[in-house]
């Protein structure tokens, strides 16, 4: 399951959405102790031999259907298209009505079958907002699996309600106390637990990142975004959309959405990440700007770095996208291609959050909304596609968890406002 | 191992085995308490005995490595310790009486250069790398490198490894094999992994010509016990103690030529 293959398959010749790992161009692989690769190669093998069962893929379609609520609706927003550009038609995808509030579950419950068919009994994971880990927690009552989630220390800060989730959920939380305190850390100490119990516990990584397989694997159980949304645009519109929009993180929606669409050269597909208060800043967490090609995690892939290869902080104003690296399927369809990746600011992404409350009525996740700033940003691009571009926007999350900070945005609240309002708060 | 390339560590570790001893592999961090400072601190625990030395360089995400030494590297980095700084520590430290291992987190030489670093490091008189988060399989470069300008490649098996890996592992490691003695993280424990002897018997047979224990080997009597079956005995976290532990840097290093005589005495001492 390892090892350089001799002949890289060539994207022009394969398709590229059923591209396998462990490489993707240059980027991906398994840069791990060696003392994990064993854990890798069983879940590898288990996967694909899930793959294959049709009991696995009925009992995953069972769980999207009766607890998850997919398929997820397709929504046509004409008066948030109408500040898109004139004529531009915007459908988003409706990931922030699954169950947890975003497309995190999609993945969560594949892995946490797998972990049922593997025989382990405990489930870690890192969450940075605290989404991934309160779908974990989720998952983890709901198949009787033993649960720990890694969140650095400032986030369960900033994040408390989550926290409570989570333990509400019988989770147990730890807060990691070392290095920047952040997602990145908890993906650390995620990983040193890991080594040290690995032949009773699956690390539930919750994005297209780490070593192989989990790019490939992650990506594949979020691909019923992008298949949905195909078959609904379909009957809507009766044809293909112009562009596919979504906000990147480590890129896991983005995926999910993309996938459908990658062998149609047609489709232009944008991916945004998180520009913070510019690239110029500093502060900020686009790879694909203000990155090069490095490795953290487990996959080589573009990276925040300095000039001695240490991993730089980032930042952004949604806890969601701030990391340092991104998932290396991106990083190779970027390299040729494929997908063009832009940055939004945290301005440009909370002004298309107040348009989608106002204009639609549904309160998007921080991270969709620069999604929605990128299609916005497109607009004038888009009306030189066709006589009537359309837009399909992967609405990744809902935005109940970020109150707080679109209230202290805002301004909304005028009592004591440091209660709630800690930069990147929330609820 | 490849043959035809010259071993520093490995005709270290073969005289001594001449004489019927393992060998005393000690780690330290550059830049901890600063750089000069652990420069002496290499300087000493050659000193006071250790046969081959391993020098860390920080990183900003050691998922190998437990609480003590991330807290060490992490005041090294916040000191300004820089990938520099690791060669110009070689240098300094080099033909002291023992081979120089660097132990580097693979984004670190990545991002300066496979070939430069190893071109640098050879020049600076170092022995080779040990990487801890960078197996055979994505090593073409480094395995390109390191023959090239002669240096020393370790890399690490685990209790976990197959009977496969251990042989592919073996194949392509110079100097020795690090065998982690337990599923861990490096750290201070109260005894020896139970799973090391067997798993030094079980490289050995899979090709590896020798075999050090680390991760977890923190006294004497480990080192002892250690060193009865395999070719050497990693200590790091328990060395880096007598550093974070002392109340000011002359102590720190009267702390760690103390242990370190310990732990030699410790090796010296095994029922071979």
């Amino acid at each position: 399951m390892t090892g350089r293959p001799d002949v890289q398959p060539e994207h022009s010749r394969g398709r590229l959405a059923t591209h396998a790992g462990p490489y993707f161009g240059d980027f991906g692989g398994r840069f791990v102790p060696e003392a994990l690769i064993a854990a890798l190669d069983e879940l590898d093998v288990s996967y694909h031999k899930a793959l294959t069962d049709p009991t696995f893929g009925a009992e995953l379609a069972r769980l999207h259907r009766t607890y998850t609520g997919r398929p997820s609706p397709l929504t046509e927003v004409p008066r948030f298209a109408a500040h898109v550009g004139e004529g531009v038609r915007v459908f988003l995808k409706r990931e922030d009505l699954n169950h947890t509030g975003s497309h995190k579950i999609n993945n969560v419950l594949g892995q946490a079958l797998l972990v049922k068919r593997m025989g382990k009994t405990r489930v870690i994971a890192e969450t940075g907002a605290g989404q991934h880990g309160v779908a974990t927690a989720t998952a983890a009552a709901l198949m009787d699996l033993e649960c720990t989630i890694y969140m650095g220390e400032e986030d369960t800060e900033r994040q408390a309600l989550n926290v409570a989730r989570m333990r509400l959920l019988g989770a147990e939380v730890i807060p990691v106390t070392i290095g920047t305190r952040t997602l990145k850390d908890a993906i650390n100490e995620a990983l040193r637990d890991w080594v040290a119990n690995v032949e009773t516990t699956h690390y539930l990584l919750g994005t297209v990142t780490g070593p192989h397989p989990f790019p490939e694997m992650v990506r594949d159980f979020h691909k019923v975004i992008g298949e949905e949304a195909r078959a609904q645009l379909a009957s809507e519109i009766g044809r293909l959309p112009d562009a596919v929009v979504a906000c990147v993180g480590g890129g896991s929606n983005a995926m999910g959405i993309f996938n459908a669409f990658l062998d149609d050269p047609d489709v232009r597909l944008f991916g945004f990440e998180a520009g913070g208060l510019g690239i110029s800043s500093g502060k900020h967490a686009a790879r694909f700007s203000g990155g090069e090609p490095g490795v953290l995690h487990g996959a080589k892939s573009y990276l925040l770095q300095d000039d001695d290869g240490q991993t730089l902080p980032s930042h952004s104003v949604s806890a969601g996208l701030d990391y340092p690296s991104v998932g290396p399927e991106h990083a190779w369809l970027h390299d040729i291609g494929r997908a063009q990746y832009r940055p939004v600011s945290d301005d440009e992404a909370m002004e298309a959050f107040r348009v989608l409350c106002h204009t639609e009525g549904i309160i998007p996740a921080i991270e969709s909304a620069h999604a929605l700033a990128g299609a916005i940003a497109l607009g004038r691009e888009a009306r030189e596609w066709s006589d009537e571009p359309v837009l399909l926007v992967n609405l990744s999350g809902r935005g109940d968890k970020d109150v707080a900070t679109a209230a202290a945005w805002f301004g909304l609240i005028e009592d004591e406002p440091t209660v709630l309002a800690d930069e990147g708060e929330q609820l | 191992m490849t043959v035809g390339i010259a071993s520093q560590v490995g005709e270290r570790l073969d005289g001594l085995r001449a004489q019927g001893r393992a060998g005393l592999v000690g780690y330290l961090p550059v830049g901890y308490p600063t750089v000069p400072g652990s420069v002496d601190a290499v300087r000493t625990m050659i000193d006071a005995g250790v046969d081959v030395v391993e020098l860390g360089m920080p990183y900003s995400d050691p998922v190998m490595d437990g609480p003590l030494i991330q807290r060490a590297a992490d005041a090294a980095l916040r000191g300004g310790t820089k990938v520099a700084d690791t060669i110009r520590a070689v240098e300094q430290v080099a033909g002291r009486g023992a081979p120089i291992l660097v132990m580097t987190y693979w984004n670190l030489v990545l991002r300066y250069g496979v070939d430069a670093y190893a071109r640098d490091l050879a020049s600076a008189g170092g022995a080779g790398l040990i990487t801890p988060d960078l197996i055979p399989d994505e090593a073409a470069d480094w395995i390109a490198a390191s023959d090239e300008h002669g240096l020393d490649r370790v890399f690490l098996v685990a209790p976990s490894s197959t009977p496969e890996r251990l042989a592919s592992t073996s194949a392509a490691s110079r100097g020795f094999v690090y065998a982690a003695s337990t599923m861990g993280v490096t750290g201070l424990r109260a005894s020896v992994g139970p799973r090391a002897q067997a798993l030094v018997s079980d490289t050995r047979a899979a090709g590896a010509e020798r075999v050090c224990v680390g991760v977890g080997v923190s006294t004497a009597e480990h080192a002892a016990q250690v060193a009865s079956y395999a070719d050497g005995v990693i200590v790091g976290s328990a060395l880096v103690r007598t550093l974070v532990d002392a109340p000011d840097p002359a102590a720190g290093l009267d702390a760690l030529a103390a242990l370190t005589a310990d732990l030699a005495t410790g090796v010296a001492s095994a029922a071979r």
